[in-house]
C-alpha cells in the first residue's frame, strides 16, 4: 500500500515539474511532428497516412520516452536522488513513479501528434487509434526504464551522445518511415531483431482496423516481453546500492 | 545511537575504508575528520544505506544496517556534501515531498515543513527555486531535508564546505540547538578543524580508511603535547597532522 502511495507522490511531483516546464514536452514531440507536417505529404504519394502515423509514433516514443534518463542524470548530480534514497520509499516506487510520469507526457505528446495527424489526412478509426494508444503505455514504460537504468549505469557526461545515436539506427530499423518489407533480404533480416518493428507493425494493423492478426498478436507479445525486461532491469539498477 | 563493527568498503578491489570500528553515543555531536580521501563520506554513505558495506555491520538508530535498511532509514536524517536540490525546482514542493515520503499527510507535510523552515530562519523563501538561494540559505534547506521526520539522528557530510565565515557560524548555531533543544545525535564530516574544534564534542579521526584516533577536542590535544608542562598547547591542527603522520605544508 505504501508502495502505491510512494509510486503515487512521486509520480505527481515529476508531473508538476513536467507541467512547469511545457515548451519541454511540445519540444520533446517537435521532431516527428515536423516529419509528419515536411515528410508526410511526400510519403502519402506512395503511402498512406495510416502508414506513417504508426511509425512517427514509435519515433516519438523513442524520443520522449528513451531520453527519460536524462533527467535522473542531473538528479544524481544534485544531489536530489540520495536524498530520496534516504527515505523509506523503496527503490521500485521511487522508479516506477518517474517512469509513469514519462509515459503520462509520451501520452499527452502522442495524441497531439494524432491529432495533428487527423488535420492532415490521417482516417484510423477510434478502437484502433486507443488499442494503440494501449500499446503505447507498456512501449513507454519499458523505454523509460531501460533509459534510466541506462543513465545510472554509464558515465554521465556519455549518456546523452550515446542514447541519441542509439536512438537513430533502432528508428529507421522499425520501419517507421518505410515499411521494412520493401527492405532489401539483410536488412529485412537485421529490422527483425529489433523489437520496435513489431510495434509499428502491430500500430499499423490496428490503424487499418485489423485487430485480431498476427502482426497485432507479435506486436503485444514483444512490448509485454520488453516491459517486464527492461522494469527488471532498471528496478536491479535503481535497488544497486551503488546506483 | 551508532555501533560500528568491522566496516569495510572496496571499490574494484581497492579499500577504502579498511575496518571501522567506533560508536556514537545519543545526544552527542561527533565530528569525522580526515584529508581528501580519507574514507569519511564513504563511511557515512554506508551508515546512512546508500552504499552497502563489503564487510561488517553496524547498528544505526536502532536498527541493523544490513537487515533492516528501511528501519535505519526513518530513523536518521542526512545531508549529503553539496546540494540536495534541483536548481529549477522550488524548494518547497521538494520538502513536501521529502516530508511524505516520510508518511506524513499533505497537511501535516506542509505544517512541518513551515516550522523546520522557520527553525531554520528560511521562512517566506519556500517558493523560491534552489538556484534563487544563497549559498547560506541552501545549505540551511539541505538540513531542513534531514530534520523534516524528527530523526534522534543527523548525518552532515561537510556541511560548512564553501560558506563564507558569517554562513558557517550561523550553521554551528542551528547544529548545535538542534542538541541543545531537541536532544538530537549529530555525526558529521568535516576537513574544518576549527568546526571540529568549535562543534564537536568529540572527534574520530580517519586516515586511509582506518581510525587513527578518538576522543574530546581537549584529549586528542593532550595526547599530541605529551607531559612537558612547558611544552605550548597544540591546535587541532597539530593534533590532525600528528596523528594521521602528515607534515605540515
Amino acid at each position: 500500500m505504501s508502495g502505491m502511495r510512494d509510486t503515487y507522490l512521486i509520480f505527481r511531483h515529476n508531473m508538476r515539474i513536467q507541467l512547469r516546464h511545457k515548451s519541454a514536452v511540445l519540444f520533446g514531440a517537435a521532431q516527428p511532428a515536423l516529419f509528419l507536417v515536411l515528410f508526410g505529404p511526400l510519403f502519402t504519394s506512395v503511402g498512406t497516412w495510416e502508414i506513417l502515423v504508426p511509425g512517427l509514433i514509435v519515433q516519438l516514443a523513442l524520443f520522449s520516452a528513451g531520453l527519460a534518463g536524462f533527467g535522473i542524470v542531473f538528479d544524481v548530480r544534485f544531489g536530489v536522488l540520495d536524498r530520496l534514497r534516504v527515505t523509506p520509499a523503496g527503490r521500485t516506487p521511487l522508479l516506477l513513479g518517474r517512469v509513469l510520469g514519462n509515459v503520462a507526457v509520451l501520452l499527452v505528446q502522442t495524441v497531439l501528434l494524432l491529432a495533428l495527424g487527423y488535420a492532415f489526412g490521417l482516417r484510423a478509426p477510434l478502437p484502433g487509434v486507443l488499442l494503440g494508444l494501449a500499446l503505447i503505455v507498456p512501449l513507454g514504460v519499458s523505454l523509460a526504464s531501460l533509459s534510466y537504468a541506462v543513465a545510472l549505469t554509464i558515465d554521465q557526461e556519455t549518456f546523452a551522445p550515446m542514447v541519441s545515436t542509439v536512438i537513430v539506427p533502432l528508428t529507421l530499423l522499425s520501419g517507421a518511415f518505410l515499411p521494412m518489407s520493401m527492405a532489401p533480404p539483410w536488412l529485412d533480416a537485421v529490422s527483425r531483431l529489433t523489437p520496435f518493428r513489431y510495434v509499428v507493425e502491430a500500430l499499423r494493423e490496428m490503424f487499418t482496423g485489423h485487430y485480431a492478426t498476427p502482426a497485432v498478436a507479435a506486436g503485444a507479445a514483444v512490448t509485454a516481453a520488453l516491459t517486464a525486461l527492461c522494469l527488471a532491469l532498471a528496478a536491479r539498477v535503481f535497488a544497486r546500492a551503488t546506483a | 545511537m551508532i555501533e560500528v563493527r568491522g566496516l569495510r568498503k572496496s571499490f574494484d578491489g581497492v579499500e577504502a575504508v579498511r575496518g571501522v570500528d567506533f560508536a556514537v553515543e545519543a545526544g552527542e555531536i561527533v565530528g569525522f575528520l580526515g584529508q581528501n580521501g580519507a574514507g569519511k563520506t564513504t563511511t557515512m554513505r554506508m551508515l546512512t544505506t546508500l552504499l552497502r558495506p563489503t564487510s561488517g555491520t553496524a547498528v544505526v538508530a536502532g536498527h541493523d544496517l544490513l537487515t533492516d535498511p528501511r528501519g535505519v532509514r526513518r530513523r536518521i536524517g542526512y545531508v549529503a556534501q553539496g546540494n540536495s536540490t534541483n536548481p529549477l525546482n522550488p524548494v518547497g514542493d521538494e520538502l513536501e515531498l521529502q516530508a511524505m515520503l516520510h508518511g506524513m499527510r499533505a497537511a501535516e507535510a506542509r505544517q512541518r515543513v513551515a516550522e523546520v523552515l522557520d527553525r531554520l530562519d528560511l521562512t517566506g523563501l519556500a517558493g523560491r527555486v534552489g538556484g534563487a538561494l544563497s549559498g547560506g540559505q541552501r545549505r540551511r534547506f539541505d538540513i531542513a531535508f534531514g530534520l523534516l521526520h524528527r530523526p534522534p539522528l543527523l548525518f552532515l557530510d561537510e556541511p560548512t564546505t564553501g560558506l563564507d565565515p558569517q554562513s558557517r557560524a550561523d550553521l554551528w548555531r542551528h547544529i548545535r540547538a538542534l542538541r541543545d533543544e531537541q536532544g538530537m545525535t549529530v555525526f558529521l564530516t568535516t576537513h574544518y578543524l576549527e568546526e571540529a574544534d568549535a562543534l564537536c564534542d568529540r572527534l574520530l579521526i580517519i586516515d586511509a580508511g582506518r581510525i587513527v584516533a578518538e576522543g574530546t577536542p581537549e584529549e586528542l590535544k593532550r595526547r599530541v603535547a605529551g607531559d612537558d608542562p612547558d611544552a605550548p598547547v597544540p591546535t587541532l591542527d597539530d593534533v590532525f597532522l600528528t596523528l594521521t603522520d602528515k607534515e605540515r605544508v
